[in-house]
């Protein structure tokens, strides 16, 4: 692939509720931030990506509003309808393909609506919404398909949320930060079997945006340039009937294309960290078996020897990842702009030692449908 | 420091989305809806390549994209087996029954994809290869809850 890079990020806090700010406001907060972050002007800017979805927005053709909050009056923009990792996936073809920079800006304001309304919506209209599928019952079908198949307990996935809301204390902009035990897992509400509340994410209000450019751009840019290795995404079967929900096809496929586009070998070993949209604590495995970090149900023994614990061999989730702030459509380039952070050297209190390569990851649709893969690596 | 934000209360205005819409079900899912209404039949199709067989039927198949022909169309049990299945605790105004109840996805005799349906009693016995059995309404209309639920007919084989 051609020399592009992540040359600047930034996110808000994500909160639960974000009762003073509109996403137009919130926009404008991360496009400010994010070209304070690379040194670069407006005028470095060629064109605007936005993200967003117009269920969650109350408003059709939502991305025409929030132009100007981007920075993006006089500029060409256009939009991606689902996870920001497609969003920025979008925005580097636009930079492959003639442009020197791409903002990517994404917003979710999960509070406004209702997210049992509004992800019963992605389900089909005749077969399946009459029936009042949503997300998270999607979700607990997919864990108790991959419990079973493996063997796998509510204990060991309790230990995912253990880890990951635990890795949320040294994130300043983490919604939900808490010491929790496996029991205050078990004991938490049941939400829908096998998946308790504490083995969801949070719905959380929040923006995040990231600046892609090539070199000449990059070399401008006052932060060191995070070089994208490879991006790739798959997805599968719509219907969930029709897939293996144990087996994240899509995710292997994207993930074997990334390491052959970004020439890895070994991905253990030579991936430092790995930053994965973990919306249900089940994720967090089954992707990492996907990503093929181990064998087909081995996913949770990597977080029962530490090995994905901030300080183990491959950090998984340094940030808390989503299970400890979850802004839909957000949280895919929440991944990639923690990935940036580590790579600069930049992640603080969570830092992960000697990252120079890094996996970012983002998911769309009900049950990761699609996936989308993200290399990086620093200087 | 204090300027005029620390001093304005933000409002919240309170709206509703609400949009009439109709869903066209097309040949295919008519066939397949109007066997459940007016039969108490349960439609697949087959993918003639492959060999799968769909339920809901497909006008193509998503793995082959060869398109189902007219004489692909099998009729499956009634009865089949629970895959996976989530007991749901919380409530939803959408949700045709309260909870707690079952979502499962049934693979019935003659399918090879599963159907996403509810189950509502002896919740306490559902198990994944559960055989469980498709309880009709009695007022039909040509939709999914023309099937009203799935019963459990024996625990695992």
């Amino acid at each position: 692939m051609e020399d592009i890079a992540i040359v600047g990020v930034a996110q808000t806090k994500y909160e639960a509720r974000k009762y003073k700010e509109t996403y137009y406001d919130m926009i404008y907060e991360v496009t400010k931030a994010a070209l304070k972050d690379s040194g670069l002007s407006l005028e470095d800017i060629d064109n605007v990506i936005t993200v967003s979805n117009d269920f969650f927005d109350g408003r059709t053709i939502s991305s025409m509003a929030i132009g100007e909050a981007a920075g993006a009056h006089d500029k060409n923009i256009s939009t991606v309808e689902g996870d920001g990792s497609f969003g920025a996936f979008y925005g580097a073809m636009r930079v492959l393909a003639g442009y020197r920079s791409t903002l990517v800006v994404a917003h979710g304001k999960g509070s406004e609506g209702d997210p049992r309304f509004i992800t019963n919506a992605m389900f089909d209209p005749v077969y399946q919404r009459p029936l009042g599928i949503e997300a998270i019952s999607a979700a607990a079908l997919q864990a108790n398909t991959y419990m079973t198949r493996y063997g796998i307990s509510e204990r060991q996935l309790a230990q995912i949320s253990v880890k990951n809301l635990g890795n949320a204390k040294y994130n300043p902009n983490a919604h939900l930060a808490m010491d929790i035990t496996v029991e205050d897992v078990i004991n938490s509400p049941k939400v829908a079997t096998p998946l308790k509340e504490l083995d969801c994410s949070p719905v959380s209000d929040g923006a995040a945006a990231i600046i892609i450019a090539n070199a000449e751009i990059a070399q401008k840019a006052k932060q060191p340039p995070i070089w994208i290795k490879a991006i790739t995404h798959c997805s599968e079967a719509y219907f969930l009937g029709d897939r293996d929900l144990a087996v994240p096809k899509a995710l292997q496929d994207a993930a074997q294309r990334a390491y052959k586009m970004a020439g890895i070998q070994d991905p253990r070993q030579e991936i430092d960290l790995v930053e994965l949209y973990d919306a249900f604590s089940y994720m967090e495995p089954l992707w990492l078996e996907g990503m093929g970090f181990c064998a087909p149900g081995e996913g949770v023994k990597l977080t029962e020897q530490g090995v994905t614990a901030l300080g183990g061999e491959l950090p998984v989730n340094p940030s808390g990842g989503v299970l400890s702030s979850h802004a839909i459509l957000v949280a895919g380039l929440a991944r990639i702009i923690e990935a940036t952070l580590q790579l600069r050297g930049q992640a603080g209190k969570r830092q992960v030692k000697s990252a120079r390569t890094a996996l970012a990851h983002g998911i769309n649709g009900a049950c990761g449908q699609s996936h989308c893969v993200w290399i990086l690596g620093g200087a | 420091m204090s300027d005029w934000r620390d001093q304005t209360e933000p409002l919240v205005l309170k709206g509703q989305i609400k949009l009439p819409y109709t869903w066209s079900v097309g040949e295919t899912g008519s066939r397949f809806l109007i066997a459940l209404r007016d039969e108490q039949k349960i439609l697949g199709n087959r993918c003639s390549n492959c060999d799968k067989v769909y339920v809901p039927p497909r006008k193509n198949c998503g793995f082959c994209f060869k398109e189902i022909g007219e004489n692909d169309w099998v009729e499956l049990g009634t009865e089949g087996i629970v895959k996976s299945y989530t007991v749901v605790h919380f409530e939803s105004p959408l949700q045709p029954i309260k909870p707690p109840f079952a979502y499962a996805l049934i693979q019935l005799d003659g399918a090879d994809v599963s159907l996403m349906h509810l189950i509502k009693d002896n919740l306490d016995r559902l198990e994944n290869g559960a055989r469980v059995k498709a309880k009709f309404a009695d007022n039909r209309k040509g939709d999914i809850l023309d099937i009203e639920r799935f019963e459990i007919i024996r625990e695992e084989e």
